[in-house]
């Protein structure tokens, strides 16, 4: 991957680079990832709670925030989403955001300020379920991120505990407004 | 007639960083349509490089703090020669515009009762910058763009502008190329915002990326407009200096923060020895007492490591040159030496500068919990650029604005570490309101057909030139960085700028004459060709003006007057294109400052 050192390699034989392979090729090694910035913008953005102290400010607890900065620290490099089965494989662009997406749309789920619910998009539109936990975009993450294990497992959780949970259903009968 | 396709908005923002982005969301806020330019794609500009912090007065950490100490650090740390109400309003709209950060999703790290967190940094007197471990520029980018995206601003990714287009002595739009397919694209708009960053590329060694080619400078510059201040480069203390292939990248500022020394070949401790007088009572005179600043001790006087940026560089740079450097050609910067102090040192240091930390360990195979780093100065920051008013961000030509690093004033003679991020708030906000304010006061204006043809034409000459005479870019571009970083970088002196001044103008007759192969699709040779008349013109700019400046004063130093001259010190320097098409060069006095911020001057000396 991008990381890998030549010193590394056995460099008596030829040294093979290839483009990504989930996105279209244009030239060389360049490939059309403007999916990505498509995909992105379908995420309903953030949506803080109102202001905790009257001068318009928040106050947060470091714990609750480092869950989340994990996720930031994400350059889009978009490695994750090349390597991904569903992506790369079965090109199932049309129903599945990807790594990359599931770590944004988890920072926003995890944010200690936001009052967004995004399960159900993450259920239908976002294809969540086409993850099948493999954990290869974990494995070729530059920043080390624990995406499948942090993120997408955890937003898998809120899905099913939204959708699929019958004493969850029952309880949220007497409790319709149940808060995230 | 070479084709293009037209986009019309009512503001062109050209450059999606910090500054950027902060401009096309508020001049979308004022109801402008709007059209963000990127060289690269969508938020991967140099802000994310920032990793120290946002510097503003929010007193969260320490309760001392307000504008005026900001204000004042400010113009302490650029030797005066700031523009002083830019100075004012950088200090006062700083904190709205961190907490408008937080508001759109941004996670600062955070005080014990759930506050933004602040840290210290070179040259601010208090714990002042807002920071996400140390990749502050990051969140703020990524905020941004989030944030953006939802507010239907168009965005031109790996989109670069060749010339502005007027329609009289007013900006009417801009000229360009799409790297994907190498399509031209002429842009219409009744205003533009200039916020395309630094200039890095025109030297060898440098933080900056390959897209900091001094576009924004030079699109300005010939367009008319004035460039102040070009004279002051900041080159940064701590840059990679080893491997080879990473040389230049930035070592943040927070290790020295952090407790960080440096230290020369003989394992001495080297900053305490020139502590300049004007920091004299600021900074500490013992390792004691500045390691107790590191922890947070608020009686505690900083280590000379955090002194300003120029000093720094220069002293990094005597220790290299008399010998006493490290084996490739840097000094030690050791954070791991904190294990005497703290139990929990390694794990202290991984929390804290998590990137560093990372990138010693990925790039240099060194772990800095445990051996020290070796560093070097690398060109880092442009104080000068575009002239624009301090209020308003307006450039010299009507309808064209500048903010963030390619416009002037804010840094004077040096910038403090930590004030380029909020920089790029309060300019960008300024500019991108006043420009959405200028479009609705303006009607559209005529662009010239014929001149665009012209743009189109010249931008396609690299590919006809064949045969004897002509060269590819990379010989040209790869000279004049190497000419720019021996004879103007950071130890100076006029017979050494001189030929560097002579050596541009030879560069620029072989540019005259560069040819490129392939077609127009993603052809980098092209791209390069294109961007060295960029490169030429900022190369002679800082030239010109340092040429100018005959004494020592910030982020310039020469050898050849080595003091600061007091007549000087009230002076800017201006650049700007003649009649002929020739470069001139000229001083200006400062504007008289207002009483009642000379009078927060003398309180805070």
């Amino acid at each position: 991957m991008c990381m890998t050192r030549l010193s590394d390699l056995p460099l008596d034989k030829p040294v093979t680079l290839e483009p990504m392979k989930a996105f279209p090729h244009l030239r060389d090694l360049v490939t059309d990832v403007s999916w990505n910035f498509r995909v992105k913008k379908k995420i309903k953005p953030f949506k803080p709670r109102p202001p905790d102290a009257p001068d318009g400010t928040w106050r947060m607890a470091q714990a609750d925030v480092d869950r989340v900065q994990e996720f930031r620290k994400c350059i889009e490099c978009f490695l994750c989403q090349n390597v991904c089965h569903v992506l790369r494989e079965h090109q199932k662009h049309e129903e599945f955001i990807g790594p990359r997406f599931l770590v944004y749309a988890a920072a926003l789920e995890m944010h200690p300020l936001d009052t967004e619910d995004r399960t159900e998009e993450l259920r239908q539109a976002h294809g969540i379920g086409y993850c099948n936990i493999t954990k290869c975009c974990t494995k070729v993450c530059p920043e080390e991120i624990t995406i499948t294990d942090n993120a997408i497992i955890p937003l898998k959780e809120r899905v099913v505990d939204n959708f699929y949970d019958p004493l969850g259903k029952l309880v949220k009968l007497f409790r319709p407004k149940a808060q995230k | 007639m070479p084709e293009y396709q037209t986009f019309e908005h009512d503001v062109l923002v050209i450059g999606a960083g910090g500054a950027g982005l902060r401009a096309a969301i508020e001049a979308s806020a004022g109801g402008a349509s709007v059209g963000i330019v990127c060289k690269s794609l969508l938020g991967k500009a140099h802000t994310v490089m920032a990793e120290g912090g946002i510097a503003a007065a929010l007193a969260n950490v320490d309760e001392r703090d307000n504008w005026k100490v900001h204000f004042a650090d400010t113009m302490r740390g650029g030797q005066y020669l700031n523009n002083w109400r830019m100075a004012e309003l950088h200090a006062r709209e700083a904190p709205d515009r961190v907490r408008e950060l937080e508001a759109w999703g941004a996670l600062f790290d955070r005080t014990k009762d759930g506050r933004i967190l602040q840290r210290n940094f070179g040259g601010h007197k208090y714990p002042r910058l807002a920071h996400v471990g140390d990749r502050t520029g990051l969140e703020m980018i990524r905020t941004l763009q989030d944030h953006g995206v939802h507010r239907g601003i168009d965005v031109h990714m790996e989109c670069t502008v060749l010339p502005l287009l007027k329609d009289g002595d007013r900006v009417a739009g801009a000229f360009g190329y799409e790297r994907e397919r190498g399509r031209f694209h002429l842009f219409k708009s009744k205003a533009i915002v200039l916020a395309t960053g630094g200039i890095g590329r025109a030297y060898k060694i440098t933080s900056n990326s390959w897209e900091y080619t001094g576009d924004g400078q030079a699109l300005a510059y010939h367009c008319g407009a004035e460039l102040m201040d070009m004279e002051f480069v900041q080159f940064h203390p701590t840059g990679m200096v080893w491997p080879p292939s990473v040389q230049g990248i930035l070592v943040t500022e927070g290790v020295r923060g952090e407790g960080g020394v440096l230290q020369n070949r003989e394992g001495k401790r080297f900053m305490f020895e020139d502590i300049p007088e004007l920091y004299k009572s600021q900074t500490a005179d013992n390792p004691e007492e500045g390691w107790r600043y590191c922890q947070g001790d608020r009686n505690a006087r900083r280590p000379p490591e955090l002194l300003t940026r120029d000093h720094v560089a220069r002293c990094i740079v005597r220790e290299i040159k008399a010998g006493r450097g490290s084996p490739h050609g840097g000094v030690f910067l050791d954070i791991s030496w904190i294990k005497q102090k703290l139990p929990n040192a390694a794990e202290h240091i991984r929390k804290k500068l998590p990137s560093m930390y990372h990138q010693f360990k990925q790039l240099a195979d060194i772990d800095i919990t445990k051996e020290p780093m070796e560093v070097g100065p690398t060109t880092h920051y442009m104080m000068g650029g575009v002239r624009v008013d301090g209020d308003t961000q307006m450039s010299t030509v009507p309808g064209l604005f500048a903010a963030g690093e390619v416009a002037a004033g804010l840094h004077g003679a040096n910038r403090l570490g930590g004030n380029s991020l909020s920089d790029l708030l309060v300019f960008g906000q300024r500019a991108g309101k006043f420009a959405a304010q200028f479009a609705r006061e303006h009607t559209g204006s005529r662009i010239d057909a014929a001149e665009v043809d012209q743009a189109a034409r010249r931008a396609l000459e690299p590919f006809e030139r064949k045969g004897a005479g002509t060269e590819g870019p990379y010989q040209i571009q790869h000279e004049l960085q190497e000419m720019m970083q021996n004879l103007v970088g950071i130890v100076r002196n006029e017979t050494e700028m001189l030929r560097a001044l002579e050596g541009v103008h030879k560069l620029r007759g072989r540019a005259r004459r560069v040819g490129v192969h392939g077609n127009r699709e993603y052809n980098p040779g092209w791209h390069t060709a294109l961007d060295l008349d960029n490169l030429l013109t900022v190369s002679e700019a800082i030239t010109l003006s340092a040429l100018e400046r005959k004494e020592s004063r910030g982020a310039h130093f020469r050898e050849d007057c080595p003091n600061q001259e007091s007549a000087l010190g009230k002076v800017n320097t201006f650049v700007r294109k003649g009649p002929d098409g020739l470069m001139q060069v000229r001083r200006e006095p400062l504007a008289e400052m207002r009483g009642e911020l000379k009078q927060i001057i003398e309180e805070m000396k």
